[in-house]
């Protein structure tokens, strides 16, 4: 359990150098190493979408990917949406539209759809739906979420 | 006058935290000097632990500890909510897929895991029983030892409890049409996004644990009893829980992790993964037969109904499950003649436990589906034979009980004409109605303490738990009602049992009618005291000055709170302080301990579309109207229904344990068992609420976080049966099982 491979990663702008052992997933390295919780930790299996991260532009389940994979990646978590302080429109969409229940899996679907309203700025009900659907919400707050998605996007059309 | 904040949907408070990752649920605490735990289980249900060998395990480094129960002060203390059945960890025998046998310790989670696969266990598996008819066979072997339950004459046998209620005399009863069939209702588990986690950490002569658990009062209570420590000396921390639906009630791990902790003089800390929440809880499978009794002209003349509920290995809470699930399963009707035979069935399963509707869904299921059947006999509309028997306003529906509590057929007219009930369906659609009711909490105990600071902020101390229905958000709007206060002055702070007062606990839909009546009357006591202000202040009769959502009535003005607070106060400043107990005594001549503080009334209708070449069920439409008296946060009210709704569907057409042959969960995790995706929702979900003031809680409310998911199953049954003209008594609705029933009817 000794060896260890060096990484360097930047995650949510700043640049990090990590000593990781080759069986770590970038979950375990963003929670454990980075102190970063917001990425949760569920089925570890890549089917609830609770770990759902930003790499490269693209969404993964962090839960899936090695750490050693990462390396040289840019990765954005749900620490990183809000700068200076201040809400993305998709975290305050999420909040006025009452998307957060007990909000585990809020963090997961707030990286899923700002990754698909960076694909796609103007997505149709089922698109979203569709583009959600790796990311569970026991609390059923699926149709809050889509319409935080629905907002968001109208929002960005107007400014 | 300030702006009425209740019947408004500010935004949630705790919020922030969830949409930004800051929200530290448990698993997100990091404590210095922390163990990282594993449990060792074996790979069946039912085994006889013959010996543990731990000494290649510890020999790994970095590991600490392996604890099994040789470890443990002898005998083993066991714990549970109603009997005291559970070992802290499996004593000589394991009883389900899933029991730990020995808990290891280690500086990492590597070496834990590690370390773990190295504990060998030698065992032998043992015959055992994990389904109602095994249970129930006489020569089946016992899943409880016999000496647990002393003079019980059931002891000899699995049935753990019987739970007969009824009234009237249904065997002299005499019906124009009889209609009796069976129901079975499968076994899922809460899926709760968050799996369970506890962290336990020495603390000075005591020790402090957090959990995910829902009641932290009586988390507090087990651990002292199992570690024989006054209360005061065992802290229970309580984060808000990322989604509880009842899984997160009771004692599970913790008074083991509690002991590890002690033993190795350090912290420890144990997340589960999913699949160990799946082996940790569920909710109880049920059979149930109804015979249903009607006349003529549609008037119910009996319900008999048999039920036996399929609990686990460890009573926990499931045998109150089972009675006071079944207690109301007789409907929101009113039957002359009723005869409720429910039993709790162990066996060596998963220990099932208290699940959103509490016992109640397995029932409504089947008794709602054979009302269907009756009114299909007499040739009666669905929805005309439910208003022709409901109880109305006052009602005593059940005898010597709670009188209705609403005028539910408010509730149903309205869902009926949100699904355009008796409008033309396309071919392949129908439609269904079903009603449910729930009895509310029956005791109930809960103490609040609100501070008015000296600049008029204030802070809320409440030991509910907010697990997403939002008890926060609604108590901050009580505060802020009452005290003038604008919300986001206002500080909810749960728990932690050292500095939040005494709740008894998180269940039953009670907070915003238990603790909400609790933190008012702290509200109201702290108003009392700034009217006393007042008229020393202006020299005026006490009984001449009024308080009134934060605002301050002398005879000739107004004041706000702050205008009487800061001079009232005077240069030192302080606080004010109010106190809130909301007591709901037992009451022992009640079949149930006590009457029901309210009942939850929802009626849910569908339309449902069946692809006739897969089987596949399509919500087309779901409606879900439920009786909430008043709506507080109306949002936080929708969300719940929605959610309760979308959760019902989930054992409706798809989630079920499957077990191989030695008991083992075949489907453990989120590959193999689905439950209801953003893909999977009603192409239209329309929830509404009634409104009529008339419940207990502040302001008129009702309890509501269950009801919508009472009768979804019954209600898409129903739809479904209509589409393809042929019943299915068993749930889930999965493409497979209507694609057969839809070939058995082209073949029949
Ligand atoms: S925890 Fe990664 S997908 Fe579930
Ligand atoms: S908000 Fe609770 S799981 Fe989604």
């Amino acid at each position: 359990m000794a060896e260890t491979h060096r990484i360097e990663v930047t995650v949510n702008g700043l640049p990090r150098m990590l000593e990781v052992p080759p069986h770590h997933t970038l979950l375990d390295v963003l929670r454990d190493d980075l102190r970063l919780t917001g990425a949760k930790e569920c089925c570890l299996v890549g089917e609830c979408g609770a770990c759902t991260v930003i790499v490269d532009g693209r969404t993964v389940d962090s839960c899936l990917v090695l750490a050693v994979e990462a390396d040289g990646c840019e990765i954005t978590t749900v620490e990183g949406l809000a700068q200076d302080g201040s809400l993305d429109p998709l975290q305050r969409a999420f909040l006025d539209e009452g998307a957060a229940q007990c909000g585990f899996c809020i963090p997961g679907q707030l990286m899923a759809a700002h990754a698909l309203l960076a694909g796609n700025p103007h997505p149709t009900v089922a698109e979203i739906q569709e583009g959600l659907a790796g990311n569970l919400c026991r609390c059923g707050s699926y149709l809050q979420i889509t319409d935080a998605v629905l907002a968001t996007a109208a929002e960005g059309t107007r400014r | 006058m300030s702006a009425t904040i209740i019947g408004t949907s500010p935004n949630r408070v705790g919020g922030i935290g969830r949409v930004t990752g800051s929200q530290q649920y448990v698993a997100d605490l990091r404590l210095a000097d922390v163990l990282e735990a594993r449990l060792v289980t074996l790979d069946c249900a039912r085994a006889r632990i013959i010996s543990i060998d731990a000494s290649a395990a510890l020999a790994l480094p970095g590991v600490r500890l392996v604890m099994t129960a040789a470890d443990l002060p002898q005998p083993v203390p066991r714990f549970g909510p109603q009997l005291e059945d559970r070992p802290v960890i499996a004593v000589g025998e394991t009883k389900y897929h899933g029991d730990p046998v020995a808990i290891v310790a280690a500086e990492t989670k590597d070496a834990a895991d590690a370390a773990a696969a190295l504990v060998r266990v030698e065992y032998e598996e043992l015959p055992a029983v994990f389904t109602l008819a095994a249970a129930l066979d006489p020569a089946a072997p016992l899943v409880q030892d016999p000496a647990l339950r002393p003079g019980d004459r059931l002891a000899s046998t699995n049935v753990l409890r019987e739970h007969p209620i009824g009234w009237g005399d249904v065997d002299a009863a005499v019906a124009d049409v009889v209609v009796e069939h069976t129901y079975t209702f499968p076994m899922v588990t809460h899926f709760a996004i968050e799996p369970h986690a506890y962290i336990a950490a020495p603390d000075g002569d005591g020790i402090a644990v957090w959990s995910t658990i829902q009641h932290p009062n009586w988390l507090q209570k087990v651990i002292a009893k199992v570690l024989g420590m006054p209360l005061a000396k065992v802290r229970v921390f309580a984060p808000d829980p990322g989604g509880g639906f009842g899984g997160k009630q009771h004692a599970k791990y913790e008074p083991l992790v509690a002991l590890a902790a002690i033993r190795a003089g350090r912290p420890v800390r144990l997340v589960l993964s999913l699949e160990e929440t799946f082996q940790a809880v569920r909710r109880a499978s049920c059979e149930v037969r109804v015979r249903t009794g009607v006349n003529r002209d549609g008037a119910l003349v009996f319900e008999d109904i048999a039920a036996d509920y399929l609990i686990g290995a460890y009573a926990d809470i499931a045998d109150r499950v089972v009675g006071k699930g079944s207690y109301p399963a007789a409907g929101p009707y009113t039957v002359p003649n009723v005869r409720i035979l429910a039993r709790s069935v162990l066996s060596h399963t998963v220990p099932s436990t208290a699940f959103r509707g509490f016992g109640n869904p397995q029932v409504n299921w089947a008794v709602e589906s054979n009302l269907d059947e009756a009114a299909l006999a007499i040739g009666m509309d669905r929805l005309e034979i439910r208003l022709r028997n409901i109880a109305h306003r006052g009602d005593a529906f059940i005898p010597f009980d709670t009188p209705a509590d609403g005028e539910w057929s408010q509730t149903v007219t309205r869902a009926a004409e949100l699904i355009g009930w008796g409008s033309p369906l396309p071919p392949g659609r129908g439609r269904g109605i079903a009603l449910g009711i729930k009895s509310g909490p029956t005791t109930g105990l809960s103490y609040s303490t609100v501070r008015l600071l000296g600049d008029g902020s204030v802070i809320v101390f409440a030991g509910t738990s907010d697990m997403g229905q939002g008890a926060r958000t609604v108590f901050a709007q009580i505060a802020a009602q009452e005290l003038g206060a604008p919300l986001d002055w206002v500080t909810v702070v749960m728990g932690d049992t050292a500095i939040v007062p005494y709740d008894q606990q998180t269940s039953a839909s009670r907070s915003t009618v238990l603790m909400g009546n609790s933190v008012l009357m702290a509200c109201r006591s702290i108003q009392a005291q700034l009217r006393t202000m007042a008229a020393r202040l202006h020299a005026v009769d006490e009984a001449l000055v009024g308080v009134d959502r934060g605002v301050v009535h002398l005879p000739d003005r107004d004041l706000s709170v702050i205008d009487v607070l800061k001079p009232g106060l005077g240069r030192l400043g302080g606080e004010l302080t109010g106190n809130g107990e909301v007591r709901k005594d037992a009451d022992p001549s009640h079949p149930l301990s006590g009457a029901p503080a309210f009942f939850e009334f929802n009626c849910t209708a569908i339309e449902a579309e069946v692809d006739r070449e897969t089987g596949d069920v399509t919500i087309v439409r779901h409606v879900t109207v439920s009786d909430v008296g008043r709506a507080l946060n109306p949002l936080q009210v929708r969300t719940q229904d929605e959610g309760a709704a979308i959760q019902g569907l989930g054992h409706t057409l798809m989630e079920h344990y499957i077990f191989d042959e030695v008991g083992r969960i075949r489907n453990l995790g989120a590959i193999d068992y689905r439950i209801p995706t953003s893909m999977d929702l009603p192409l239209d979900l329309v929830s509404e609420t009634i409104e009529n003031a008339d419940g207990p809680g502040p302001y008129g409310s009702k309890g509501m976080s269950e009801g919508a998911l009472l009768c979804v199953a019954a209600a898409v049954g129903a739809a479904v049966r209509e589409a393809i003209r042929v019943p299915i008594r068993d749930l889930p609705l999965t493409p497979e099982r209507v694609w057969r029933a839809l070939q058995e009817r082209e073949t029949a």
